[in-house]
């Protein structure tokens, strides 16, 4: 009958002005500002630098290797290198970034510094509301603004942080248990050579 | 002498400027150029075409692209391979997931690499939730021109939505997904994810089928839509035309079971087809091509096996494939999306092409608009289902 | 008490004018029902606007406008302030009198259609004998107006859409006539007071609305149909669709100017729905007879309320027509169905009282509407399809 496919798609419509005002499903509105979703643990939008330590320079996971620098497909984080050494979580000395910078109105948020990041110094970050009326600058973060706690870390991605504070420690008591076992060679070969000397001596 | 711009223009007219405009009876008198964009509320982003009318009737139609062109494959010759692929999530925008997996695909041919099993099977889950979700929106988006105030496309988008939210879960991202390695996938998902990739699996079914009720049996949509922009079989295997606009006109051509890349071969499905190749059959084969993606779905969820994700020798940086080509193509949502790989050795290909399926597609929007009325346009422009993105690129 | 709450407005007009010597009286009567008409309808037509955004929005799964007051009651008037502050915007060589007169005409006109509606019982601005022909007449001189405002825009763009608009209305205006020569026909009389009367008796308390027939409920269909068509509303709404050209007629007006052919378009929008409430919907008399301690013009309201939220329905659901296709369905299919309708009260008529006569009327209606609709469907080659799957 003519008219049947219309008054079906009526009765559709009917259906779902009626259901908006019983069911959640059919009025999905989430009204921004008052109204938040809540994020998504894996989501990612800009990248930050984890410190461990109050002191966030000192604490700086980062060693400026720049590989995160190399692999940035729009080549928008500027890295400038130190001409000292400083000691790391564990101990060993390295450099460190005088600059940090990145330009995020032209970071595309991929993901790859993250990836092929060695020392675990740069995660994302999931802040979105970022807008800001200073556009000479007012995008480019430094050093200072992408330099976040591993606290916060743990707070905005709980697993991947739980993760990578296993890989750290794991690779600290790797790291401590060939240190011990150097310094348990160097003092073996010491008191080996201590002990050989008064035989020696005695000729 | 004038001196301001508005005495200049009552000079003008005074010359003759001030007539009204003709509209030429049929078969006489002047055409009416009109161009459509690239500022309109209907094309798919910012595309124009120049038509030229009689009357109503469409006499010539003259595609003009390259407002949205990124530079993307020269791009691609001075970066590395890893680097590209977030670029590829930004062709077809809507599906960002299927282009990675045609560059993973084509440099996984060039390499030679071989993909874990379970990487295979998360693959074909995000391809096909990327299928439907496409399609949805095509079909909303081309109800939405019709004039039905947007009603279908709050409803896709609805359910576009639950999957964009499934993405995030696992890429970290809604869109631009960045997922797809050369040797398997990013990271694994979780059993959690699964689960839930079922639960929306489950509730697809009930949205087809309401979408279905507001729609096909509409006798304003068969009106609009049958009969409309017919595209003969022989022009679309001579024109390159891939994907359900191929399909709508009854050419039997699925690069799922043409190429079995992939472990397509293990999964039941049917390809429907059209018979007429009008507007109507391609919006019917792309709402029966979503169901089937439900079937994939339900198979693939079941069967996924365990194990890496990645391959162990597969390398991230420093990856530099031995000289050689490859191309490497997938039944896209959109039709046959293609990467074509030279290498010459170094750590950047040497020539990186993308053939893209809508500007394939878009060739023959001139043969289908021959003759049919201004408002028909809009429609016949939006059964081909283009993304400026991947024409452009 | 109930008849006080019913004639209230009556009461109230013949109070105030009674402070006024007596030659003057007449025309203060008049005046003051000209100035409620006056402000009453655009207010209706501000909460119409309201109903549509927040209606189209539920129906799409969202929330329609909620920011300006409570639940977007002010939206209007931020609409209507936003009108006013923009720049008016006349193209150079466009005919200056005829484009400033075209919006002005669409409001007069449709607001001479609401002198003869009867709103309540005696209320009425003008009780004419002929007031169904007075109102087709004020409602064909909307069809000058989109004309005017076309042509004197000098615009391909607006010409086209003008043209179009005319095309359609005109066909439709044909279907509305005919669908109300039928009422006509069985009350006797072209006077609207008299047909609401005709209308407003109880049988084991249902009405004898004329939609209650089948030779009502086919005209009421039709006039529907026409309805939608005349004020260029989804489905028929391609004179300004969006996605094709522009704004079709009204392209070349910004600022007030194109706030007034909205409220046009609405104004008409509630007069035809108004006039439909009359010939079919009983007008202002209750649905059922225990309700008539309701005031007859919260009856007719409401009645037009119900019309405006199934054209808003309408909107939110269907895709829009072609112009020919739209041309078409006009000329083959709903006046000749119209015409069918005429003879078939006709017979309604001439069979007089008893069951034989609703048996016989619709049966043939029925009959007729599915075959003419096959074969509708069938000569414009479309239809419901199965589709193969590769093998």
């Amino acid at each position: 009958m003519l008219g049947e496919g219309i008054l079906k798609g009526m009765a559709e419509t009917a259906r779902n002005f009626v259901g908006s005002f019983v069911s959640k499903e059919r009025l999905t509105t989430v009204e921004y500002p008052e109204e938040r979703i809540a994020a998504i643990e894996n989501a990612r939008v800009f990248p930050f630098l984890v410190y461990d330590t109050a002191d966030w320079e000192a604490g700086l996971r980062c060693v400026a290797c720049q590989i995160c620098e190399k692999e940035c497909p729009p080549k928008c984080i500027f890295i400038d290198k130190s001409k000292d050494k400083k000691p790391d979580a564990i101990g060993k000395q390295q450099f460190y970034p005088t600059r940090f910078d990145i330009d995020i109105s032209v970071c595309m948020s991929c993901q790859i510094c993250v990836e092929v990041c060695p020392f675990e110094a740069i995660k994302m970050d999931n802040e979105f509301e970022l807008a800001t009326d200073d556009r000479f600058g007012g995008l480019l973060l430094d050093r200072k603004q992408l330099a976040k706690p591993n606290e916060y870390y743990h707070q905005i991605h709980p697993t991947e942080a739980a993760a990578v504070d296993a890989r750290l420690a794991e690779e600290k008591a790797k790291a401590d248990a060939k240190a011990k076992g150097a310094a348990d060679a160097a003092a073996a070969k010491a008191a080996a050579v201590l002990a050989a000397k008064p035989e020696g001596a005695g000729d | 002498m004038t001196t301001t711009s508005t005495a200049f223009l009552r000079e003008k007219m005074e010359e003759g400027w001030n007539r009204p405009p003709v509209i030429a009876p049929e078969g006489e008198g002047e055409l009416l150029e009109i161009a459509m964009g690239p500022h309109h509320p209907s094309t798919h982003g910012v595309f124009r075409m120049d038509l030229a009318l009689d009357g109503e009737r469409v006499v010539r139609l003259k595609p003009v692209f390259g407002y949205l062109h990124r530079n993307h494959e020269k791009i691609a010759e001075q970066i590395s391979y890893l680097a590209s692929m977030p670029y590829t999530d930004r062709l077809d925008y809507i599906c960002s997931l299927t282009n990675n997996w045609a560059y993973a695909l084509a440099v996984e041919k060039l390499t030679g690499q071989e993909v874990p099993e379970r990487a295979e099977y998360i693959r074909v889950i995000l391809a096909e939730f990327t299928r439907i979700q496409n399609h949805a929106s095509a079909i909303g988006f081309l109800i939405q021109e019709m004039g039905a105030s947007g009603t279908p496309l709050m409803y896709a988008f609805k359910e576009r939505e639950k999957i964009l939210d499934l993405f995030e879960t696992l890429t970290g991202s809604r869109m631009m997904c960045n997922y797809m390695r050369f040797g398997g996938c990013r990271v694994d998902v979780s059993a959690a994810w699964l689960e839930e990739a079922r639960k929306v699996v489950a509730g697809l079914p009930r949205f087809i089928d309401e979408f279905e009720n507001l729609l096909s049996g509409n006798e304003i949509l068969m009106a609009r839509c049958q009969g409309v922009g017919i595209l003969r079989p022989e022009l679309a295997v001579n024109a390159g035309i891939t994907g359900p606009m191929l399909r709508g006109s009854g050419v039997n051509y699925d690069i799922r079971k043409v190429d079995h890349y992939g472990i397509y071969d293990r999964f039941k499905f049917r390809v429907p087809l059209g018979d007429h190749g009008d507007v109507y059959d391609r919006y019917m084969v792309r709402i029966l091509e979503m169901r089937e993606s439900i079937t994939i779905l339900n198979q693939a969820l079941k069967e996924i096996p365990g194990g890496p994700v990645m391959d162990p020798k597969a390398k991230i940086r420093g990856f530099r494939p031995k000289p050689g080509e490859a191309y490497g193509r997938i039944e896209a949502p959109k039709g046959e999306l293609g990467f074509y790989l030279i290498s010459d050795g170094g750590p950047n290909p040497y020539r990186y092409r993308v053939r893209p399926p809508s500007l394939v597609n878009l060739t023959v929007l001139e043969d289908m608009c021959l003759g049919s009325d201004v408002a028909d346009v809009v429609l016949i422009f939006g059964s081909v289902d283009i993304v400026l993105g991947e024409v452009d690129r | 008490m109930i008849t006080t709450m019913d004639q209230i407005f009556v009461l109230l007009q013949h109070w105030i004018v009674g402070f006024l010597p007596a030659f003057v009286q007449p025309f203060a009567a008049v005046l003051l029902s000209v100035v409620v008409i006056i402000c009453l309808f655009p207010a209706l037509f501000a909460l119409a606007v309201w109903m549509e955004r927040k209606g189209l929005g539920r129906m799409q799964n969202r929330l329609g406008p909620n920011r300006v007051g409570p639940f977007g009651l002010l939206q209007p008037i931020a609409d209507g302030i936003k009108s006013l502050t923009k720049e008016d915007i006349v193209p150079l060589s466009a005919d200056t009198p005829v484009h400033f007169l075209a919006p002005l005409l669409l409001v007069v006109a449709a607001f001479m259609g609401f002198a003869v509606l009867p709103m309540g019982r005696n209320m009425v601005l003008v009780d004419m004998d002929a007031g169904l022909l007075f109102f087709f007449a004020m409602g064909a001189s909307t069809e000058v107006s989109v004309f005017m405002a076309g042509w004197s825009s000098r615009n391909k763009y607006s010409l086209l859409g003008a043209m179009r608009a005319v095309a359609q209305m005109i066909s439709y205006e044909v279907v509305l006539l005919l669908s109300s020569v039928a009422v006509v026909m069985i009350s006797g009389s072209m006077s609207l007071t008299k047909i609401v009367e005709a209308q407003n008796h109880y049988t084991w308390g249902m009405p004898h609305w004329y939609i209650f027939t089948p030779w009502g409920l086919a005209g009421f269909v039709m006039y529907a149909i026409a309805a939608t068509a005349e004020t260029n509303r989804s489905p028929f709404d391609l004179p300004e669709g969006e996605s094709e050209l522009v704004a079709g007629y009204h392209t070349e007006y910004s600022g007030f100017k194109f706030a007034l052919f909205f409220l046009g378009e609405y104004l008409a929008m509630f007069s035809i729905s108004g006039l439909g409430t009359t010939l079919f919907l009983g007008g202002w008399s209750a649905p059922f007879a225990f309700l008539e301690w309701v005031p007859s013009w919260i009856w007719f309201f409401s009645k037009l309320m119900m019309s405006i939220f199934v054209f808003i329905w309408m909107r939110g659901t269907l895709p829009r027509l072609r112009q020919d296709q739209l041309m078409n369905f006009a000329w083959k299919f709903v006046l000749p169905f119209t015409l069918l309708n005429l003879m078939v009260t006709a017979l309604w008529r001439f069979m007089g009282e008893g069951w034989e006569r609703w048996v016989v009327c619709s049966a043939i209606l029925a009959v007729v509407w599915v075959v003419m609709g096959r074969v509708e469907m069938r000569s414009e080659h479309f239809g419901p399809r199965s589709y193969r799957y590769a093998e």
